[in-house]
């Protein structure tokens, strides 16, 4: 009992940052139709942008934890939105309207050169960070195992939920949400009503990087350790959360995201950790073999 | 002046870029990581992106509007007439390619050759067919596999279990393409990536079968007609034609092999492209929806797509595995489809001799700036991109239908850009 409580403790931390990530696809795909494969990379580029900012901050002897990790996040977010702002603008936009395939070999094209990038300039060691926020909660013993809840987590699921919160608040209310929902619903009639399509589609790929930079800070803290190769995994298992939760709904990226995380941890918990992999990529098999809609979404039209 | 605040634009968002991730290195320190910085570098790269903008712009003004027009009829029949001849004269240097180079070069081009046997399979599935693959190299693992496997448990040799290794990676072509029939490109792209994990975490964690991350080594090497190579005693090559023995003929031979191989695959993707079968493919990759409307089977038609590309990938990972005598899952990681899908795409997809141009290219290239082989994958990702910004249809781009009602026409790249083609 105390056991599968820790594990759900650490399914659900583990799927807030999925569902961050994942909600970077879904948006993507809602709105132009394909699957933005670089998007694991941004992840991974939030993530190094954060270890830089820590460490940089540390140097400059800025100790206290809320302020760093405050910076941090600015920073990581802002840069990031960059790197999608960047990625839209040269590798997919020159591409709209070419044949189908395009756009996702460009995709492919840019998640390998952003991974190999970074592999250069930062160098292909797996990078440590001591943990920033130690410490914990027990919330209960059983025998010799005691149910941790580490202040790690709580912080993870607060800024999950305040970033969701404020993200949800931005589609639903605003009139660039309006715009985006606009887009996604149709494009060309979005356009001929006078919305900018360019600049919503360059704004969702900048809010799309910014929830990942956040995840990708998250994932930092939590993990501890970092390599230019964390986005191409962790992008994956985050397509799967959209795909599970309903690939255009965003609702149904974040239930996606906390699904996956708690299968792959009890699976690695009760099972094997080997295969903790080999377990979310046949859930996105059978998935989208049987369940293409998902959990949330609706049915995809063909029209000709 | 506009020019110049667009280029100060440019370099600025690039100082935004770059100033993070490449200024401050990470480097082990006392106590945990520390910052190197590296303002030079990130001057350069800022400077590259300002004056590279500049320059985009002075072309378009001095250069205006029809220079974008990639594929101008006049250069179109200039490369088809290349083509013409290049194919013939690439064929005529590969065969006697061994007698012209020392064993660094043929090494060199039975790894090249290899490729290009990857690049024409998957050429059949991407490129033919239309169907984004992007786990091939579980097709080329499971062959590697089958062969190692199979030798050890049974003995078998090279030519015996080469059919088999093929019609096994077949078969797993067909189990994959089963599933994903109904998925769209994008989706299809995303579960073959997925298959191609697993197959290497399950041969990565499988011990008792696959040895694991160890590998299997001791894989026999190929005979010609039961005659070994190395040693000179009446069984193998060099003592039956009474010859010195030497490790070059074993390597002349696998080049050979490996040539042989990508002929056949060649020449069976050349006919089936003519069979209804293959015209099936092509006007799947054209138009799905056109296609089920017409009466055409989709489900055979990209089943047997998968099957035959990865059958030649099984052929593939057969020759790898006995090239190398081992095989471990470090050799069929998702760069290795990458790689093998950048010569496709490269090549323009659909086109044989560009494969061919694009494997030579990459892998050749890559092999002899070895000091460079960091920035290998840096260079492939982006030639990725560009070739799809730039130049949609491939380098040696003769993407056409090979059969065709009427005359074929020649699309350029502002039409592709029209969507219509």
């Amino acid at each position: 009992m105390a056991y599968a409580l820790q594990q759900l403790i650490n399914g659900v931390t583990l799927g807030m940052i999925y569902g961050l990530i994942a909600v970077g696809y879904t948006m993507v795909y809602g709105i132009i139709g394909m699957i933005n494969f670089a998007h694991g990379d941004v992840f991974m580029i939030g993530a190094f942008v954060s270890l830089v900012s820590l460490l940089g901050l540390a140097a400059l002897g800025v100790s206290a934890v809320p302020l760093a990790l405050g910076l941090t996040l600015l920073g990581a977010v802002a840069i990031s939105a960059l790197y999608g702002w960047a990625i839209e603008r040269l590798a997919y936009r020159p591409l709209r309207g070419s044949f189908r395939l395009a756009p996702l070999i460009s995709a492919i094209g840019m998640s390998i050169a952003l991974e190999n990038y970074v592999q250069v300039v930062q160098g292909a060691r797996v990078k440590p960070l001591a943990p920033v926020v130690p410490g914990g909660l027990t919330l209960m013993t059983e025998g010799s195992f005691a149910v941790q809840l580490g202040w790690m987590q709580v912080v993870i699921v607060v800024v999950t939920l305040a970033v969701l919160a404020l993200f949800t608040w931005l589609v639903t209310k605003t009139p660039l949400g309006r715009a985006m929902r606009a887009c996604e619903q149709d494009l060309k009639m979005a356009a001929l009503l006078g919305i900018d399509t360019d600049r919503t589609i360059s704004l969702t790929f900048v809010i799309g990087a910014a929830l990942a930079a956040v995840a990708g800070l998250l994932f930092l803290l939590y993990y501890g350790s970092i390599d230019f190769f964390v986005g191409f995994i962790a992008g994956v298992k985050a397509f799967t959360a959209a795909v599970l939760g309903g690939v255009g709904s965003l609702p149904g990226a974040v239930l996606g995201g906390l699904l996956i995380g708690l299968i792959e941890t009890i699976w690695s918990a009760y099972f094997s950790v080997q295969y903790k992999d080999v377990a979310a990529f046949s859930i996105l098999a059978v998935a989208l073999i049987f369940m293409p809609t998902g959990l949330l979404g609706r049915a995809d039209v063909e029209k000709v | 002046m506009t020019a110049l605040r667009e280029a100060a634009l440019s370099a600025l968002v690039a100082l935004g870029l770059f100033a993070p991730i490449v200024g401050l290195r990470t480097v082990p320190g006392e106590g945990g990581l520390a910052l190197a910085p590296q303002p030079g570098l990130v001057g350069v790269l800022v400077g590259l992106v300002f004056f590279g903008r500049l320059g985009v712009h002075l072309r378009d003004r001095l250069r205006p509007a029809p220079g974008r027009a990639a594929v101008r009829p006049r250069l179109a029949a200039t490369t088809a007439r290349l083509g013409a001849w290049l194919a013939p004269a690439l064929i005529a240097l590969a065969l006697i390619w061994p007698a012209l180079v020392g064993r660094y070069y043929v090494d060199l081009a039975i790894l090249v050759l290899t490729y290009v046997m990857l690049g024409w399979g998957l050429n059949i599935v991407v490129g033919l067919a239309g169907l984004l693959d992007l786990g091939y190299v579980a097709f080329y693992a499971v062959g590697a596999y089958a062969y190692a496997l199979i030798a050890q448990f049974t003995g078998l040799g090279f030519w015996t279990c080469l059919p088999m290794a093929g019609l096994l990676a077949a078969l797993w072509g067909v189990t994959l393409g089963f599933p994903v029939l109904r998925l769209r490109g994008d989706y299809l792209a995303i579960v073959t990536l997925a298959f191609g994990e697993i197959i290497r975490v399950v041969l990565l964690n499988w011990v008792s079968l696959t040895g694991g991350p160890n590998g299997i080594s001791g894989i026999p090497r190929p005979t010609l007609f039961g005659l070994r190579f190395g040693g000179d005693e009446p069984g193998s090559f060099a003592g039956f034609f009474h010859l010195t023995s030497s490790p070059m003929q074993r390597i002349v031979f696998l080049y050979y092999v490996i040539l042989g191989l990508a002929f056949f695959t060649n020449l069976v993707s050349l006919r089936l492209r003519r069979l209804p079968l293959g015209r099936a493919w092509e006007a799947l990759r054209e138009d799905e929806i056109a296609c089920r409307s017409l009466g055409i089977n989709i489900t055979r038609t990209k089943l047997t797509a998968f099957a035959v590309g990865a059958l030649f990938g099984g052929f593939a990972g057969a020759f790898f595995a006995t090239r190398q005598g081992f095989v471990s899952p470090e050799s069929f990681t998702f760069m290795e489809s990458a790689t093998v899908l950048a010569i496709v795409v490269l090549g323009g997809l659909g086109s044989q001799l560009g494969v061919a141009l694009a494997a030579i290219v990459m892998i050749g290239g890559a092999e002899l700036f070895r000091e460079f082989a960091d920035y290998r994958m840096l260079v492939f990702g982006l030639a990725l991109v560009v070739m799809m910004v730039l130049r949609p249809r491939g380098l040696v781009s003769t993407r056409t239908p090979s059969v065709a009602l009427g005359t074929p026409r020649m699309i350029g790249a502002d039409m592709v850009a029209q969507g219509r083609g």
